[in-house]
């Protein structure tokens, strides 16, 4: 086992310098589902942590609520030391407002299982507009790094093409782009590769295993495919039912799981 | 008024007769269909908007305004503004304006539920990734939402549109000088009927058709925004169908 749990104590100070993402005993309920069951767990700055486990676990709702797409139910979020969905008022938390979660946001960027470029902008204004709009960046300044960015994901002849034109995995590359282009300290991948064709997902992949190595963004990914998940990777984290079943680091993980759970999971994916 | 005509009193027979009437009853036919296009356009835009507001208050209020004005008739709003408001409010608004107002106010809760459609229609990841990449409310709906249901929106709105042009006969009954008007006191007055009918029907077509032609120009520049070419429509020339 990880030694990630932190004993006892947490002053704020502590918990700002230590974690990059802190769930507090939180809990999502969709209706009558309960989803995430008082769930703890830390992520620590320029940490990659794969979340694995069978579908309707709650790992890709943890990863929505980092992004403020969903609000919790109990519980708090930290992202850097602040609170997510929630502002301090004397001794309360309260539901923080739209102003507060543009704030913390800025910290989380997010690539999704379907792409989402906007079909209404071209490659280039799909990496731009955001940059520009949201974070006031000169539009010139933000098309220099849309290119380098372009350059980077190997897309840099793509830039005047419309996001229709583009195979599946080129569209995903795009949009990693995009989520880069905010600078984000976080970035999220929702099972980034789940909806490519077979042939498209290395390119992908071989890409995330790059810019993983370079930076030193945390990286919290969802993904089913495991040898990913191995090569990206610190802590796996194997969920089940809105719970975390078993922690560590990918080798021990993947070559000897001591829950049963886990065990039966990975024969399941492996073979399928 | 009488001296220079551009709907040619000089034609022959009862075209001579029935074109400069009909022509100015077109002229109003004309504005009271673009006054009231204008305002339902932007009812529309903002009742439909405040439809899928995530507020229960606000929803309410457009729910009610779309239900309100759809479900009564335009004759009778028409008689409110223009008989009933004046003994209320003492405010006498002049025919067209009446007109116009009422055309506008009651298109405009049909073009609601148009606007409001196309804008959930809009995949939901979309609005997600707009959340993601940190756009405010207002960005997300102006640079990602709009744009897109900008598309759907159009086909529905032509129809409005036509609708609209077809209603404003109604005008005539609080004694609006448009086409319908103009028609039936030439016939009241003995001109060919048959003729004139048929020109009424002539001039109500070319405008609706100029309306389809304006709308499939917008609709075909909406589709090139977010990259779709505009669907193929089959040409009444000649077909040249390229090769396939």
């Amino acid at each position: 086992m990880t030694t990630e749990t932190q004993p006892g104590h947490d002053s704020r100070a502590e918990s700002e310098r230590q974690w990059m993402i802190r769930f507090d005993k939180v809990v999502k309920r969709f209706g009558d589902v309960t989803v995430l069951r008082e769930l703890d767990f830390h992520v620590k700055p320029g940490e990659r942590v794969t979340l694995i486990g069978p579908s309707g676990s709650g790992k890709t709702t943890i990863l929505r609520l980092l992004m403020t797409l969903e609000r919790v139910t109990s519980g708090t979020i930290e992202v850097d030391g602040r609170y997510l969905s929630h502002t301090r008022r004397g001794d309360r938390l309260v539901p923080a407002d739209e102003k507060h979660l543009r704030q913390v946001r800025k910290k989380v960027g997010m690539v999704f299982q379907q792409f989402n470029l906007f079909p209404n902008m071209n490659v280039l204004r799909n990496i731009t507009e955001a940059p520009v709009r949201a974070l006031g960046v000169p539009r010139d300044q933000a098309e220099a790094k849309a290119r380098e960015l372009l350059e980077l994901v190997e897309l840099a002849d793509k830039a005047d093409k419309h996001p229709s034109r583009l195979s599946g995995g080129q569209q995903q590359r795009v949009a990693i782009a995009r989520a880069l282009a905010m600078e984000p300290e976080v970035l999220l991948l929702d099972e980034v590769t789940s909806a490519l064709d077979p042939e498209l997902v290395s390119g992908v992949q071989n890409l995330l295993r790059d810019i993983a190595q370079q930076g030193n963004l945390t990286l919290l990914c969802v993904t089913h495919e495991m040898r990913f998940a191995r090569d990206i990777s610190d802590r796996v984290l194997m969920f089940d039912q809105g719970q975390i079943v078993e922690e560590g680091d990918p080798e021990q993980i993947f070559t000897e799981p001591e829950h049963q759970r886990t065990r039966e999971f990975l024969q399941a994916v492996l073979d399928a | 008024m009488t001296t220079i005509n551009p709907c040619g009193a000089e034609l022959p027979g009862t075209l001579g007769e029935a074109m400069p009437f009909l022509c100015r009853g077109a002229v109003v036919t004309l504005q009271s269909t673009l006054g009231g296009s204008v305002i339902a356009i932007a009812i529309a835009l903002v009742v439909g908007l405040m439809a899928t507001s995530r507020l229960r208050s606000v929803r309410g209020v457009a729910r009610a305004y779309m239900e309100f004005f759809r479900g009564t008739s335009v004759l009778v709003q028409l008689f409110w503004l223009f008989y009933a408001m004046p003994i209320l409010t003492g405010y006498q608004l002049d025919k067209v304006g009446a007109g116009i107002l009422a055309l506008g106010l009651n298109l405009g809760a049909y073009g609601s539920e148009v606007v409001r459609g196309a804008v959930q229609a809009v995949p939901p990841g979309q609005r997600e990734a707009a959340v993601a990449l940190n756009f405010t409310p207002y960005q997300r709906m102006r640079y990602v939402i709009l744009p897109q249901a900008f598309v759907a929106m159009v086909p529905p709105m032509n129809n409005l549109l036509i609708e609209l042009l077809k209603t404003t006969s109604l005008l005539s009954v609080i004694t609006v000088t448009d086409l319908a008007y103009q028609g039936r006191l030439l016939v009241n007055s003995g001109s060919d009927q048959l003729v004139v009918f048929a020109l009424m029907l002539v001039i109500y077509f070319l405008f609706s058709y100029l309306i389809t032609l304006l709308m499939r120009y917008v609709e075909g520049r909406a589709a090139r925004v977010v990259g779709r070419e505009r669907p193929r429509r089959r040409r009444s020339a000649p077909a040249v169908e390229g090769a396939r």
